[in-house]
């Protein structure tokens, strides 16, 4: 097989017309659950995480990303012919998020709702779809949404990172984009490095295990078949971003691949953010969106376990500029913060046992 | 069951669709399809910005139920920027001082905490502080 005959080839050129952030204005310090369960001799995978306020879903904070999304496309919500949302913490284990979403935005009755699920790339998963959904010309426009309140067992090495926020994007035909999406490719096997069981509460993971085999091979396997299907560089671009778990894992996963870290420091939100799940490769692109320059090329890989990656190409165009002030920056949104401490930590995320 | 009640008031609750009066241009809000202002007709739905003002307000710290774990917290009557006064509950407040007349705008939010591990969740508009 030729390494363009990998690639998801849509009919029509698609991209992104419109994109939207979201992160809650919580955030616990990492030194406040290294002071809580290993009296504060942990080493400190990021800075400090967001944290949803009591009255934040995933449902919440999408429909804030998708007003943001839609603010900046500047169309008719009854133009979009699906609400797809990707996540690993819907409200509801049964009962659509994004039927909660679609209708708070305006785009019912006549669309595709679904909630998709792949660990932390179900957010590119609904993406990959809605580049298909518009690029075979069975829609105008799709709107695809990653959105995380990640979950992590007191005093287990996720509590640190499991953070919230994600990103919504408009996808629409090329000539209308901020962003044209000019190659994707997904790299999947069947890799066991992080699962949550069904009726559990937090998930569980294979330790190192979530490294080497799962995280790295998919990332770097994903980037470089994009890369080399479109006959390009790590030199050809501006921006790379990746799934971002940790601080270090982008990091090294950018250096694998040949990349500076200054193409990667943009993207690279988890120090004050951490984890979004299905929102923290993407967040991390609306970062950069808010920045990049016309004709800048972006590397966009997201990682999920279990395991797999989404690796796109994308190129700025001309139409992001006037697009981009119209909704409040993804910066703008970190940059609102309010510190908490463990304690308050427990009560807002429902860990105390009231009954 | 509150399922019916809940689901015919989605639209003003979730995204603030009220009423524009056809004869004297109101807008109402909750819609009511009488305008408030000149008793005529009004039933085409209005699409409210969300930006209003702080009108009055108070802090409840004993809560009725549904409502104990978020408590205590602010309730305020709001000046919408297209005329109406609506009550609503303030977020994203922590220490900040509320004061009349402070800008505010509109975030779709759960209405009520999740005690209750069966049952729907409700979600509605509230107001925080203008972010940017």
């Amino acid at each position: 097989m030729t390494e363009q005959g990998k690639l998801l080839t849509s009919t029509q050129a698609v991209g992104i017309v419109g994109y939207g952030a979201y992160v809650p204005r919580y955030r616990l310090p990492a030194s406040e659950v290294a002071r809580v369960w290993t009296e504060g001799t942990a080493g400190l995978p990021i800075v400090e995480k967001s944290v949803p306020g009591q009255d934040e879903d995933v449902a919440t904070m999408s429909v804030e990303a998708a007003r943001n999304a839609m603010k900046r496309a500047g169309i008719d919500p009854k133009d979009l012919r699906a609400v797809w949302i990707g996540s690993e913490s819907h409200p509801y284990a049964v009962k659509p998020t994004s039927t909660i979403v679609a209708e708070a935005i305006g785009a019912v009755p006549n669309t595709q709702a679904a909630d998709w699920e792949f660990a932390c790339k179900a957010g590119t998963e609904a993406m990959v779809a809605a580049m298909g959904l518009v690029g075979s010309g069975m829609a105008r426009y799709a709107m695809a949404i990653g959105m995380d309140t990640a979950q992590g067992r007191p005093g287990d090495a996720l509590e640190y990172t499991a953070g919230a926020g994600g990103a919504a994007f408009v996808i629409g035909g090329a000539d209308e984009s901020l962003a044209v999406i000019e190659a994707t490719y997904s790299y999947v096997t069947d890799t066991p490095d992080f699962w949550r069981r069904e009726g559990q509460k937090y998930p569980e993971h294979g330790h190192r295990f979530t490294g080497e085999p799962a995280y790295f091979h998919h990332i770097t396997s994903a980037a470089e078949a994009v890369m080399q299907a479109t006959d390009t560089k790590p030199e050809d671009y501006q921006y790379a971003v990746f799934h971002q778990p940790n601080t270090k894992f982008p990091q090294r996963a950018g250096q694998m691949l040949g990349f500076k870290p200054e193409q990667i420091e943009t993207g690279l939100l988890v120090p004050m953010i951490g984890n979004t799940y299905s929102g923290a490769a993407i967040i991390g692109l609306t970062a950069i969106l808010d920045v990049a320059q016309p004709g800048d090329r972006i590397l966009l890989t997201s990682f999920g376990s279990g395991a797999g990656s989404d690796s796109m190409v994308l190129r700025v165009t001309e139409q992001l500029a006037e697009r981009r002030d119209r909704a409040t920056k993804t910066r703008e949104y970190i940059d609102r913060r309010t510190q908490i401490d463990y304690a308050q930590y427990v009560r807002m995320r429902g860990k105390l046992t009231m009954k | 069951m509150d399922i019916p009640r809940h689901w015919r008031l989605k639209k003003q609750r979730y995204a603030l669709v009220g009423e524009v009066c056809g004869h004297c241009e109101a807008k109402v809000f909750p819609p009511r399809d009488i305008c408030p202002e000149c008793g005529e007709e009004a039933k085409t739905l209005y699409q409210f910005s969300g930006k209003g003002e702080v009108y009055s307000y108070t802090t409840v710290y004993e809560a009725p139920a549904g409502f104990e774990e978020s408590a205590p917290y602010t309730i305020a009557m709001v000046k919408l920027a297209e005329g109406p006064l609506v009550t609503a509950q303030l977020t994203d407040l922590e220490t900040r001082e509320v004061k009349v007349g402070m800008p505010v705008e509109m975030v779709t939010r759960k209405l009520r905490n999740a005690t209750d591990e069966r049952g729907m969740l409700v979600y509605g508009y509230k107001f925080r502080p203008v972010v940017g």
